[in-house]
């Protein structure tokens, strides 16, 4: 009797718990179901139900920046090689002078270009800095370009020579006095080597320009629809890709490169001989505005040489609604542009009267560095580096 | 109460924990457990080898970051493959259940050893190994179909009721302090750190448009996720809900191993749970087992006839040293995840008593941590370039969390004065982002952490949080 009733009760008593548990489970799942519903009609006019054109966003920034930009650069280099072979031609003050106002257009155009090493730019084998490598890695390596130039022993694609070409060899050629040599010029009309310093002139532009013009033509007819569908979330995908080449630049070609190691921020003392344009002299803090604001267009998805804007990053933020992060970042990049505008022409200058201004320009481009790499990598949601450890 | 009621309470007290602890349960669900965990652990460690983890982990980075007190604890060189084959023959002769005691103990020395040799790898499902295989040692996980029984020519059909119970309160634990963590304003009211990480996801089949981004799914994902880790061990104890909460636990596991990379964690948590279904569905298994091994070999089918003694019971020997041992065991396993509520500062922030707590997928964090070496004489400073001395991911882990901000800072001052720098100082400059807020300085940068040192104490040098988490 009493084994009857111990049974009757656990049998009461499991039941009572299922229907408990049962209960339980219906009210969660009613009230996900309410949630789901007021939520998806309360959220119309802030448009959240709709996904971000993701695609947009890539054919915005290569229709409109980035073969643009790839484009002008064709243009002038294009200009350039016309002004060399005038001044080789007649080598004369005033040809050279041509030819320097090409180069610095030219030099000029490529701040637009330098961040974008993708595509087939990335796939030349410059190692870290990809395609940059045959543009403008600075310092140059000057007996590299006088022993090139008199034994005619070089080969540009070879990884020793990625610091004795582009833009940084031009200006030393077109600005730089050789060692036995009293002016710029001498290279060309007095000094031994001379027909070697012309070859090589023409050897580097014929570098830039092939490299460029296979960039584009790529990016026209091939490269840029697989660009635009990259839309996904993954290490190899180009929206992925662009975010951080786009981080890459800042950070290590603008912020380093052009202020931090001449500043020496990274060395024992300051390095005013690693400067953009060493040889120029007075434009490399007008190369340096200039690489800022490429950065803040491309960022804010400003068409190249238009006012124009369309999809970008800051938009994708907004639509994260993250205004605050959108705005900071302009803020931050307006501020490292006030920094750098107090500093002399000529860095070099800048470097050995007054440095602090230099690490000044520094710390603030610094700022925007934080913004991009923590907070807007976050809001992405995008996968910085290869490492593919296990997360919990 | 009259003492006399007082003296029955607790003569009834131990006569229930006696009756419990000479309870037995049937052998199979242990054996099964076994040779589940010793497959998955072997398959782990060829997984961890195949995608040369072994060398990106522990053999190219120059340097690695030490848990407090075990900076002994080093990879070995080449020798680390030797490590990690040591540790995969450990698992498959658990799996065998072959010399089972020297190889529980081998795998457990020689996995956590692999565990201490760089913190950057940490994870809780590896410390949830550790423990597992510790816990196993006092086991007797060989009691039942193990080569071992072949060898000793004798097998055990019942085992003590406390070794599997032990095993379920070490699972139902990890799920329900997991859940209790959960239980914060950010996972429950901003639903972060899912807010930020599930939109990533938009490019999934099928759900990556139409849910990934929507509010209410993050709210559901939230709330679901803290009831299930709350609740399933109870749904799995209790035999009506079994099946329900298994298909629960599968889902759920499978679900998050789609969303994110977290390895073999999902499978290792699915085939564990199995030790929660009673004997007779272990029982299948074993025979399905007996099948395929009858099938393959004749000898192995003629030996299991002839020679071996079935035993009833399974007594664990030294019963009164182990038993101890088990419940210290659990008693520091119930107090260290509080371990936290001894320091002043938000948890999240700091990560002061945050490891080794089960708190799981709990924070989006990120941080950039720049170094300045300066010459404390004459103020003439540079910039460290992480790059030349951590991988991308010692650089990653070691941007937001203070103890490997300091140890870093310490291996940065000697390499310097080593190289012949004088009156070295290390300062930082250091920002972090958690869980959808604006990233904030995070380390004070006037203090020389060279001066500092490390220890359990507060560390007052970690910039005060400016907003407040409420919760557990």
């Amino acid at each position: 009797m009493q084994g009857l009733l111990l049974v009757l009760l656990q049998n009461i008593y499991f039941n009572t718990v299922m229907i408990i548990i049962r209960k339980i489970f219906l009210v969660v799942f009613t009230i996900g179901l309410m949630v789901a519903c007021s939520s998806s009609s309360d959220d119309g006019p802030s448009g959240k139900t709709d996904n971000f054109d993701r695609g947009a966003l890539l054919t915005n920034l290569a229709d409109n920046i980035i073969i643009p930009a790839f484009e002008d650069l064709k243009t002038k280099l294009s200009a350039l090689d016309i002004a060399r072979t005038s001044f080789v031609n007649d080598k004369n003050q005033s040809n050279l002078e041509a030819l320097s106002d090409a180069w610095l257009e030219a030099y000029k155009t490529w701040q637009y270009v330098e961040m974008f090493n993708i595509g087939k730019a990335e796939e030349r084998g410059g190692e870290e800095f990809g395609f940059v490598s045959f543009f403008n890695i600075h310092p140059l390596t000057v007996s590299d370009v006088q022993n090139a130039s008199a034994n005619g022993n070089y080969d540009l694609d070879s990884a020793n020579f990625h610091d004795a070409q582009g833009f940084p060899a031009l200006d030393f050629l077109i600005h730089g006095v050789a060692d036995s040599d009293v002016e710029a010029i001498d290279k060309f009309t007095s000094n031994a080597s001379k027909d070697g310093y012309a070859k090589y002139l023409l050897d580097v532009i014929n570098q830039m320009s092939t490299l460029n013009n296979s960039i584009l033509s790529d990016w026209k007819n091939n490269y840029r629809s697989t660009f635009v569908n990259g839309t996904s979330n993954s290490v190899t995908s180009s929206l992925n890709k662009i975010v951080n080449d786009f981080i890459f630049y800042y950070e290590k070609l603008l912020r380093a490169k052009k202020i931090g190691t001449p500043a020496g921020n990274f060395s024992n003392a300051p390095l005013p001989e690693t400067v953009e344009a060493f040889y120029k002299k007075d434009v490399s803090k007008d190369l340096a505005l200039i690489g800022l604001k490429a950065a803040q267009d491309f960022y804010n998805g400003k068409q190249y040489n238009g006012a124009s804007t369309g999809e970008s990053f800051k938009t994708y933020l907004e639509f994260l609604d993250r205004n605050d992060l959108a705005i900071l970042i302009n803020t931050r990049f307006d501020n490292a542009r006030q920094k750098i505008q107090v500093l002399d022409n000529n860095f070099v200058n800048q470097i050995n009267t007054d440095n602090t201004k230099m690490t000044e320009a520094y710390d603030a481009l610094q700022l925007a560095v934080v913004n991009l790499k923590i907070d807007m990598i976050q809001a992405f949601g995008v996968v910085v580096d290869f490492t593919d450890a296990d997360g919990d | 109460m009259s003492d006399k009621n007082t003296a029955t309470f607790f003569y009834m007290m131990k006569f229930d924990v006696k009756t419990y602890l000479n309870q037995t349960t049937n052998a199979a669900p242990l054996a099964v457990f076994r040779i589940a965990f010793g497959v998955m652990m072997c398959f782990s460690i060829i997984r961890f080898w195949y995608h040369g983890w072994i060398e990106t982990l522990y053999i190219q980075p120059k340097f690695h970051f030490s848990y407090y007190g075990f900076e002994w604890i080093k990879p070995l060189g080449d020798c680390t493959y030797l490590l990690f084959v040591i540790c995969g023959l450990a698992s498959i002769f658990v799996a065998l259940g072959f010399k089972y005691k020297i190889a529980i103990i081998t795998f457990f020395l020689s996995f956590t050893y692999i565990e201490l040799m760089d913190k950057t790898t940490y994870l809780n499902h590896y410390y949830f190994i550790s423990l597992l295989s510790f816990l196993m040692i006092f086991i007797p996980a060989n009691a039942h179909f193990s080569v071992d029984n072949l060898l000793r020519k004798k097998t055990y059909t019942e085992v003590p009721k406390w070794t599997i119970d032990s095993i379920k309160l070490l699972l139902g634990m990890v799920y329900f302090y997991a859940g209790l963590a959960k239980l914060n304003s950010d996972w429950l009211l901003k639903a972060q750190p899912l807010k930020i990480w599930l939109p990533s996801k938009y490019d999934l089949p099928f759900i990556g448009d139409t849910l990934m981004h929507q509010n209410w799914f993050h709210f559901a994902m939230s709330w679901s996720g803290a009831l299930y880790d709350l609740t399933i061990p109870f749904l799995l104890l209790y035999r009506k809900t079994r099946v329900f909460a298994f298909v629960l636990v599968v889902i759920f596991h499978v679900f998050t191993r789609v969303l994110f990379p977290i390895g073999m964690f999902p499978f290792i948590m699915i085939v564990s749970t199995l030790i929660f279904f009673e004997a007779g569905f272990h029982q299948k298994i074993i025979s399905f087992l007996r099948r395929v091994i009858n099938k393959v070999s004749l000898r192995a089918q003629s030996r299991n006839r002839t020679s071996i003694t079935i035993t009833e019971k399974f007594n664990v020997k030294r019963q009164r040293v182990v038993l101890p041992i088990i419940i210290m065991f659990f008693c520091i396993q119930l107090l260290f995840p509080f371990r936290y509520l001894l320091y002043p500062n938000e948890l999240f922030w700091t990560e002061e008593g945050y490891r080794f707590s089960w708190r799981v997928m709990l924070m989006e964090k990120m941080g950039i941590a720049t170094f300045k070496i300066v010459n404390g004489k004459t103020g003439e400073f540079f910039y460290v370039d992480n790059k030349d001395f951590l991988t991308p991911f010692q650089e990653k882990q070691m941007s937001f969390q203070p103890d490997f901000i300091l140890e870093y800072a310490h291996y940065l001052g000697n390499h310097f004065k080593s190289q012949g720098h004088k009156n070295v100082q290390v300062f930082v400059e250091s920002y972090v982002a958690l869980n959808g807020r604006l990233s904030r300085p995070f380390i004070d940068k006037t203090v020389d952490l060279l001066a500092e040192k490390e220890s359990f104490k507060p560390k007052h040098w970690i910039l005060p949080f400016t907003d407040d988490i409420k919760g557990l």
